[in-house]
């Protein structure tokens, strides 16, 4: 059975080579703010009137801010599973960045398993697929003692 | 302090779910307020709609519509768009105008007919609009982040799932005697904790609904007022503020805060600066306050709410809940009308109706939810994407 082509869910927001993926947001080259999703126009600190970005690789491990799970599916355009079944999200503290970023938690976690500071890190797993291809978007995951 | 303006009259049809449209239920909330008011839809010089993005373009004109429907009588129109916070932008544009002495007298309206289930984006593939990709990526619904709000409560400074089921028992039995109320039936915390889970902590008894409804206001300037009504409820002040850079809280539809790496956060939350406006508008502080109509999307959120606005200290409002001082009766009631928890949202309606609960309990005709002695209240609402919602009203 040959493997599906894996392509990202959405374009430019995560790299997809290598073991230890990375979000990508950009930050401002006049005061260093970050941002994710990227800014490419106008730098949203007030106090800045910064107009070029570069790409930034943001920090791939943070702390849980705080998550919860989704016991029923959202609706479209989110491409539910079936059968579904129930999944963590968390909102994850970035030291560097100081900054709070989304996202799924990857498959099989438990609202149980998780506590507010925990440290996750960053990976990549299947959003959904179609015929030709599998869709993949980034997930946190429980950092290994 | 800011100049006053008056209310001389308040409006609701009630909430619930029957699929008419928007313009009928503002229609009947209009002339409930101009009858309240002693004043004749021909007297009204501006119109201000709330409006909604649900019913197509009568929604996005939603001001001449609701204008149209009473009857063109060449009144001057603006329709207001801001989210949740949309009722307050209208009476703010509204009152400007009273202010400004452009207008005498103004009508004030928004309502709303909405689909059943998740708030869901509209259709067709939008992928650089972070208001799809947010539930294409994550199926991040509305409720995944007050989730995310009430589970940071828990991890912080120790709240139960009891604490919010107690917000939902509160708020049901205010509701229980309120006519406009959607659900009026007084649940237990056994009941709250038995519903389904919908996002971890959050049970299905404690997110809000999205309902059908209107309400409307009648404005003036305090002389046109005296000559209508002695001693009227008068608006002492709105606060519509944005946000200050940066946020430190992922704010819906978001997917991230921004980065404090070269500002840091603000000192205040952006929903305690919304109500932070208000007092100074007003010149008072929540130590003057009789009653307050906080946004209780979740039950969770009432109890930010009571942070925010400054009725406690940060990580006490759990306890302020529990002493029994936020439920009609207690030192400062909350939500007396039943809340989001009794009426779901219909959202450019639902901050007048946190207007229209004040008016009618400042005037004592709040009858089995009456406070006693009420004087000064206040109305906390966010809308997405940065607006600030936040009434003060004196008598």
């Amino acid at each position: 059975m040959s493997e599906k082509e894996r392509v990202p869910a959405v374009e430019g927001w995560f790299t997809m080579e290598g073991e230890k993926p990375h979000l990508l947001g950009s930050r401002c080259k006049s005061c260093g703010t970050y941002f994710f999703p990227k800014e490419s126009f106008f730098c949203k600190n007030p106090d800045c009137a910064g107009t070029e970005f570069e790409e930034a690789p943001l920090s791939r491990v943070g702390k849980l801010w705080s998550f919860t799970n989704n016991c029923y599916p959202a609706p479209p355009p989110f491409v539910a599973p079936d059968p579904f079944v129930p999944y963590a999200i968390a909102a994850v503290e970035l030291a560097e960045e100081r900054m709070v970023v989304l996202g799924q938690m990857v498959a099989g976690t438990e609202v149980s398993d998780l506590r507010a500071g925990m440290k996750v890190e960053l990976v990549l797993e299947k959003l959904y697929e179609d015929d030709a291809r599998e869709y993949m978007v980034w997930k946190w995951k429980p950092l290994a003692a | 302090m800011a100049s006053e303006v008056a209310i001389l009259g308040v409006g609701m049809h009630p909430w619930g779910k029957w699929g008419r449209k928007f313009v009928e239920y503002g229609v009947k909330a209009c002339r409930d307020a101009l009858q309240d008011a002693g004043v004749e839809w021909k007297e009204i010089q501006f119109v201000s709609g709330g409006e909604t993005m649900r019913c197509g373009y009568p929604g996005y004109v939603a001001g001449a519509s609701f204008a149209q429907a009473l009857g063109w009588n060449g009144a001057r129109v603006a329709s207001s768009y801001s989210a949740c916070a949309s009722g307050a932008t209208a009476l703010n544009t509204a009152r400007m105008q009273i202010l400004a002495g452009f207008c005498d007298v103004a009508l004030v309206v928004g309502g709303d007919t909405t689909p059943k289930g998740f708030l869901a984006p509209q259709a067709g593939d939008r992928p650089d609009d972070p208001d799809w990709l947010r539930f294409r990526l994550m199926g991040a619904t509305n409720p995944t982040y007050f989730a995310l709000y009430a589970r940071r409560r828990m991890e912080i400074f120790g709240a139960t799932e009891r604490d919010f089921a107690k917000v939902k028992v509160k708020n049901s039995r205010h509701g229980l005697p309120n006519p406009n109320a959607r659900y009026r039936k007084e649940y237990s915390e056994e009941e709250v904790l038995a519903s389904p889970m919908v996002a971890d902590p959050l049970r299905l008894l404690e997110i809000c609904a999205t309902s059908d409804g209107a309400a409307a206001l009648v404005l003036s300037s305090m002389e046109f007022a005296r000559k209508r009504r002695s001693d009227p409820v008068r608006v002492a002040a709105v606060s519509t503020v944005t946000p200050r850079f940066p946020s430190s809280v992922v704010e819906l539809p978001d997917f991230a805060t921004d980065s404090a790496y070269s500002v840091p956060v603000p000192d205040n939350t952006f929903r305690g600066s919304v109500a932070a406006a208000a007092y100074q508008e007003a010149g008072i502080g929540p130590e003057d306050l009789d009653l307050a109509e906080v946004y209780d999307l979740s039950s969770a959120m009432e109890l930010d709410w009571y942070e925010d606005i400054g009725i406690c200290k940060r990580g006490e409002a759990e306890k302020l809940l529990n002493d029994g001082d936020t439920a009609v009766g207690g030192r400062i009631p909350v939500n007396p009308s039943g809340g989001l928890a009794c009426f779901g949202e219909a959202v450019p309606a639902q901050a007048l109706a946190q207007v229209c609960e004040l008016t009618w309990q400042l005037r004592g005709q709040a009858g089995e939810r009456q406070i006693q002695g009420a004087k000064v209240g206040l109305t906390a609402n966010q809308g997405l994407f940065g607006h600030g919602s936040s009434v003060i009203l004196k008598k």
